[in-house]
């Protein structure tokens, strides 16, 4: 069981204080959450890629990469690669030359999830979104397993004898995750490939979550990549805490209130119980995170929300500080009753071994 | 049976918006259940579900009793409409209810609309107003709706509201009754896109192929 953070990079204003960090400080903040992460032992951090404002992270695998040269475990990841404006050919090479930069410490999670404007900007129409995740990543997966590779589709110019450049690190595609609030044809798309679902049900009642990785799983298990209780499923989460619950609702409460995504609307009381947000003590983050299985299965990755809302730097790294202190808890509790034949997320080494047994069975 | 849902987005209690729903929806179960037919009557009030309007109007899902009202619009053979007139159009309540309900909830729903103003000059907002809104969710609001003015509530002379709430309902009722029109064509995009065992589902061949 994989247990990381993801960030989508907003630049938000502090409520309590008013002010906004420079999109210097929000860069740096980023890495320093991630080193924290990595210090505090979680296994993954995702950053987000957008191209407008109030966003600061346009290009994820420039700041991957510095994580990268900083740290010595942490997966790198994304949340999300945006498959539907960003060219294949580019997220082919760019994500390659991680992976070797990293040495194979990287994978990624394609996601549509852009605003409308910034469609048009790349060329591209958002009702089409759905079919550009479907054929930009239809040519991307050719590009990492193929070395000359002819291909004509609509969204962008043909390619003759092209070869996408550094070739994957050890001959292996980096490990792909699709990640979807509500397209059920994005779990058809992960299902099909045989790669990972990500349900960012952050958002969303747990009952939209439960639908779509119930059919990434059936799926799974339709197109042949094993059983469907084997599919790869990833989970978002967000909490907030202190040691006293009431603390947490407290001190949480402003942030909530004017958050970009649900603020101004449910009350924070109504939106932790309608969807996975916990705001409490460290025990309450711990049981409902590991409530999540009752309607997930056992799944193979879990993200949590830390760095948003314009919450300061100090307040992101205590709470990272307390996640570390349930995370030995969180894994055994994960363990806890985990069938034998469910599967750790493919990291590259495990990507590599498999391409070898494979090798050898040929 | 036939399953009529009432939405009025009435304010006060009790609002003429309502008394005009009410009438409407007995008008055309009376005129059903004379030509034999089971009715089922289930009334939405928008005023308790304001908040989580919303509230789902922000983040993108209905929960509550708002989820329960989207199941029974869902569910309804036809609809009864009516709105107070604010601004020379819809009350924003009443709209809000239809920007949040799923893309193609109500299509092919018939709809009997109804409103309600201070004054008769309003009543052309059936016309310039609800028609288009209900035409663009591509539902079928009936040739006749009802305004009924303040004025309508305390007169007995000719045109009086009573017999346009008669007629309305009966026509309703005869475009509604089980057997006189066509199953609705379509139904919505909602549960049978996770349902891979239908023979519409988007499985990946038919997504690669556009």
């Amino acid at each position: 069981m994989q247990i990381g953070i993801f960030s989508v990079g907003d630049v938000t204003a502090d409520p309590t204080t008013g002010r906004t960090p420079t999109e210097h400080e929000r860069i740096k903040n980023t890495v320093a959450i991630a080193k924290k992460a990595e210090d505090i032992g979680l296994d993954v951090v995702a950053l987000g890629q957008h191209h407008n404002p109030p966003f600061a992270a346009s290009s994820p695998t420039t700041t991957l990469a510095y994580i990268a040269a900083q740290t010595e475990r942490i997966i790198l990841s994304t949340s999300t690669t945006l498959i539907t404006t960003t060219d294949p050919v580019r997220i082919a090479e760019d994500y390659a030359q991680l992976q070797h930069l990293s040495d194979g410490r990287m994978d990624l999670m394609l996601g549509r999830g852009n605003t409308g404007p910034v469609y048009p900007w790349f060329g591209k129409d958002i009702r089409e979104g759905i079919a550009l995740a479907v054929e930009n990543y239809a040519l991307l997966h050719r590009l990492w397993r193929e070395e000359d590779v002819d291909w004509q589709g609509r969204f962008r110019t043909p390619l003759q004898g092209f070869t996408a450049t550094p070739r994957p690190l050890d001959g292996v595609a980096p490990f792909v995750w699709h990640g979807s609030i509500r397209s059920p044809e994005i779990a058809e798309q992960a299902a099909y490939y045989g790669d990972g679902f990500f349900s960012n049900h952050i958002f969303w009642p747990a009952s939209h979550a439960q639908q779509m990785v119930e059919l990434y799983r059936r799926r799974f298990e339709h197109y042949g990549h094993g059983l469907a209780h084997q599919a790869i499923v990833g989970l978002g989460g967000q909490f907030f805490m202190r040691p006293n619950s009431q603390d947490a609702v407290d001190e949480f409460r402003p942030y909530f209130d004017n958050a970009p995504v649900y603020g101004h609307g449910p009350s924070l009381e109504e939106f932790t119980s309608q969807t996975p947000l916990t705001v409490g003590s460290p025990q309450q983050v711990l049981e409902r995170t590991l409530s999540f299985r009752e309607y997930a299965g056992d799944y193979q990755r879990q993200l949590f929300l830390v760095d948003h809302a314009g919450l300061p730097l100090k307040t992101v790294l205590e709470q990272l500080d307390l996640l570390g202190e349930i995370l030995p808890d969180m894994r055994a509790g994960f363990a806890e009753g985990r069938p034998a034949d469910v599967p750790d997320a493919p990291t590259h080494a495990a990507l590599v071994e498999r391409g070898e047994t494979r090798e050898v069975l040929a | 049976m036939t399953n009529l849902v009432v939405i009025s987005a009435g304010l006060s209690e009790e609002s003429s918006t309502r008394m005009l729903a009410d009438r409407l929806a007995a008008a055309t179960r009376a005129r059903l259940e004379s030509g034999g037919a089971d009715v089922s009557l289930d009334v939405i009030e928008l005023r308790p579900l304001a908040h989580a309007i919303m509230d789902a109007m922000l983040t993108g899902f209905a929960s509550g009793d708002l989820a329960g009202a989207i199941e029974s619009v869902r569910r309804a053979d036809a609809l009864v409409a009516v709105t107070p007139v604010f601004s020379a159009s819809y009350s924003g309540l009443f709209k809000s209810f239809f920007d949040v309900l799923e893309p193609g909830l109500i299509e092919g729903k018939p709809v009997l609309l109804g409103a309600t103003a201070g004054t008769a000059r309003h009543s052309l907002v059936l016309d310039h107003a609800l028609r288009p809104l209900f035409a663009y969710l591509r539902a079928e609001p009936a040739p006749t709706a009802v305004f009924a003015a303040t004025d309508d509530w305390g007169t007995t002379a000719d045109g009086a509201l009573r017999a346009r709430i008669e007629r309305a309902g009966h026509e309703f009722a005869d475009r509604i009754r089980p057997g006189a029109r066509p199953a609705t064509p379509s139904r919505p995009r909602t549960q049978p896109q996770f349902d891979d065992t239908a023979a519409d589902f988007a499985d990946f061949a038919s997504l690669l192929n556009g």
